[in-house]
């Protein structure tokens, strides 16, 4: 009797254990729908300072304490970057983006993505990060070939100054 | 709150009271939550051990051992591979049932708010220590969840580049990454075993080990289950595709698929919200506190019981503060005590055959003192009549709570002194006592209901004399939503007492001094 019943504790607590065992894995989910791919709109750049350094005088240098005296007043903040993203003629992703930092000092950053579905398309990037108001600094397009589940990454490369799609 | 803790109890009834048949009270697995929590942490713990000899850190080597140990070595490290997934399931599922079955039982306001408090950070912590065992693996599972753990902290403007970036394109990772994740699944785990105690460290005769049987019988099952399904990787991460189609363990990551279709900013908002709600719980709205238990040094010689019996740590023993001849007296800390009377029972000067004017005892309820127990007793039962006089000495948390007439309620039924059980019927105001308390497997003050049988048993002191006719007493373990069973219990009681042939009482005194004449109980009432 002791065997019978250790034998139908055994097997409701196996039951349970088996219940978590499957969802430990199931239903799985699918983050982007069949025969789509993402493309991925990432980069982390520093547009120009918001303006042009000032050669202080001799005058205001002395005026400064010993230890902080420098030639030149620099302002810290930096201008926002302006972003444009089309696929196939049409615009999908039209931002200014902010430098970041409590004093504005910082990089601007991106991270976007946009599930297309597979096959080709035209990519093209431009972006702003000087005090001009019109055109671009950089641009890119390119006609793309995108896979099932592929990710595209559309990134910027500050030490060539130049786009990639990677 | 009330409404939806009486519909979680009444839902736990329903499975409590079945798993109370098939493994007994003692062993039913949902009266053993904490403790279970506690050996699947362990189990975790060794198998993550022996895994760590097998595991290479590396964006490649990272998933080739663990192919290596699921794979060719699958009948000793993966089956503890299989051990260290499901048994970190399981104790996110001991955690979440502890927490709704702990809210059921009103078992989170008071004093208990501190247990309830550290149970916050604990699954925060237990999270933690999945998720980043999840990215070890480097899988396509470990891929997603590398990328939207990743989206979801770049969502908090503490960080300068976003995380997400090293995730999305090949050449950003380094091995370096792999040694880090290492680091923190064996550090957040250690915090989280620290922060456990600290969870436990207010309760008294914490239950951090479950049952043997029921260790063996979690350990021989978790054995099958995992031969039977072995935990398996989801195909190598692959950084230029999108983790798509992945297996997701449901228990560890729920809210990622709603980062989706939310975004990051709800689902943190949803985690704060849930986090807020639990840490203020305790106080929406707080439990009335009785007045603390107090000591009549008078009468405590500094036997230590109470010290013992309290399942609060609300009791301690001290230095002797009067000039009786004993080296420690009783100390209550107001704080921690619930006022639940289990003290009271447990003390030896806790007896209603005292003859002093005033009865008296070393630690008593200022809201409900042993003479006013005395007193109902007395006078519930001069209310008895009829053949089969049964008086019920019921728990407020129990299902005879409720009765009327022939019932006297109290915090706790351990409150009762066993004296109390032999006043009653050597007194004969009573031809039978009911003792009925909350479900075993869940008292409300945690170890009234074992306290009791235990004193009954003459297995823990103060014992229940040996000259009572225990088969004039019956003990009934039943919720407050189980009436009908206490009732039928109590009633079937009713109908074998009424059968008894009359008691033949014994006096305790000796034979002299039984002849003497004895007090009425009128007088003894009117004394006290």
């Amino acid at each position: 009797m002791k065997v019978v019943r250790l034998a139908a504790q055994f097997i409701v607590i196996a039951a349970l254990f088996a219940g978590v065992a499957a969802l430990s894995d199931w239903p799985s989910y699918g983050q982007i729908p069949r025969d789509t791919g993402v493309v991925m709109l990432t980069f982390v750049h520093g547009a120009d300072r918001k303006g042009e350094c000032r050669r202080l005088t001799p005058e205001e240098i002395a005026k400064l304490p010993p230890n902080m005296r420098r030639v030149q007043d620099c302002p810290r903040g930096r201008r926002a970057i302006y972003v444009e993203l089309d696929v196939d003629g049409r615009p999908v992703y039209q931002a200014s983006l902010p430098p970041t930092g409590i004093a504005g000092d910082g990089p601007s950053k991106v991270y976007q993505r946009f599930v297309l579905p597979a096959g080709k398309h035209d990519v093209a990037v431009r972006m702003r990060d000087t005090a001009r108001a019109e055109g671009f600094d950089h641009e890119r397009s390119e006609r793309v070939e995108l896979k099932p589940d592929q990710m595209l990454v559309v990134d910027y490369r500050p030490e060539s100054g130049s786009f990639v799609f990677r | 709150m009330n409404a939806i803790r009486k519909v979680l109890r009444a839902g736990f009834e329903l499975i409590e009271r079945p798993f109370d048949r098939l493994f007994s009270p003692a062993l039913n697995p949902l009266a053993q939550l904490g403790a279970l929590g506690f050996f699947f942490f362990w189990i975790v713990a060794v198998s993550g051990i022996y895994l760590f000899i097998f595991f290479d850190t590396g964006i490649e080597r990272a998933y080739q051992s663990v192919e290596y140990i699921s794979r060719e070595q699958w009948f000793h490290a993966g089956v503890m591979r299989s051990f260290h997934r499901y048994a970190s399931d399981l104790m996110v599922v001991m955690v979440v049932v502890h927490l709704l079955r702990e809210f059921s039982l009103d078992h989170y306001r008071g004093v208990r708010w501190f247990s309830w408090f550290t149970g916050l950070p604990i699954i925060w912590l237990l999270y933690a220590s999945g998720i980043t065992g999840y990215w070890l693996v480097w899988d396509k599972l470990a891929q997603f969840v590398a990328l939207v753990s990743s989206e979801l902290l770049d969502w908090l403007p503490i960080f300068g580049e976003p995380i997400a970036r090293n995730f999305v394109a090949t050449g950003t990772l380094t091995s370096r990454f792999f040694s880090l994740m290492v680091f923190m699944h064996v550090a957040v785990p250690l915090f989280l075993l620290f922060i456990m105690w600290v969870h436990i460290l207010r309760i008294s005769r914490p239950k951090v080990n479950p049952p043997r049987t029921l260790a063996l019988l979690s350990l021989a099952a978790l054995l099958a289950v995992s031969i039977w399904k072995p935990a398996l990787s989801q195909g190598p991460a692959d950084l230029a595709k999108v983790p798509d189609g992945v297996g997701l363990d449901w228990f560890y990551l729920p809210l990622y698929p709603l980062t989706e279709l939310w975004g990051n900013g709800k689902v943190w908002a949803f985690l704060g919200a849930f986090s807020l709600m639990i840490a203020l719980m305790p106080w929406l709205p707080p439990l009335r506190k009785a007045k603390a238990a107090e000591i009549d040094l008078d009468h405590c010689n500094g036997c230590a019981r109470c010290a013992e019996d309290c399942p609060y740590e609300a009791i301690r023993m001290v230095g002797r503060t009067d000039k009786l001849p004993f080296p420690t007296q009783a100390e209550v800390n107001a704080s921690l005590c619930v006022s639940c009377g289990i003290c009271v029972g447990s003390c030896p000067s806790s007896t209603p055959f005292r003859r002093s004017v005033e009865l008296k005892t070393g630690i008593d309820l200022p809201e409900y003192a042993l003479r006013e127990l005395r007193e109902r007793v007395m006078d519930t039962a001069s209310n008895l009549s009829g053949p089969g006089r049964v008086l019920v000495l019921a728990c407020e948390h129990g299902a005879a709570a409720g009765r009327l007439g022939d019932t006297v309620v109290m915090p706790c039924v351990a409150m009762a002194p066993p004296s109390l059980i032999d006043f009653i019927l050597s007194r004969d105001l009573a031809d039978g006592v009911v003792v009925a308390g909350c479900a075993e497997s869940a008292c409300y003050n945690r170890l009234g209901v074992q306290w009791t049988e235990q004193r009954f048993a003459a297995q823990r002191d103060p014992y229940l004399r040996a000259r009572v006719p225990r088969e004039r007493i019956a003990t009934v373990w039943a919720s407050a939503l189980a009436v009908g069973k206490a009732e039928a219990a109590i009633s079937e009681f009713a109908v074998r007492v009424a059968a008894m042939p009359p008691k033949r009482l014994r006096s305790p005194f000796p034979e002299s001094l039984a002849t003497r004449p004895a007090k009425t109980l009128e007088t003894e009432k009117g004394a006290t």
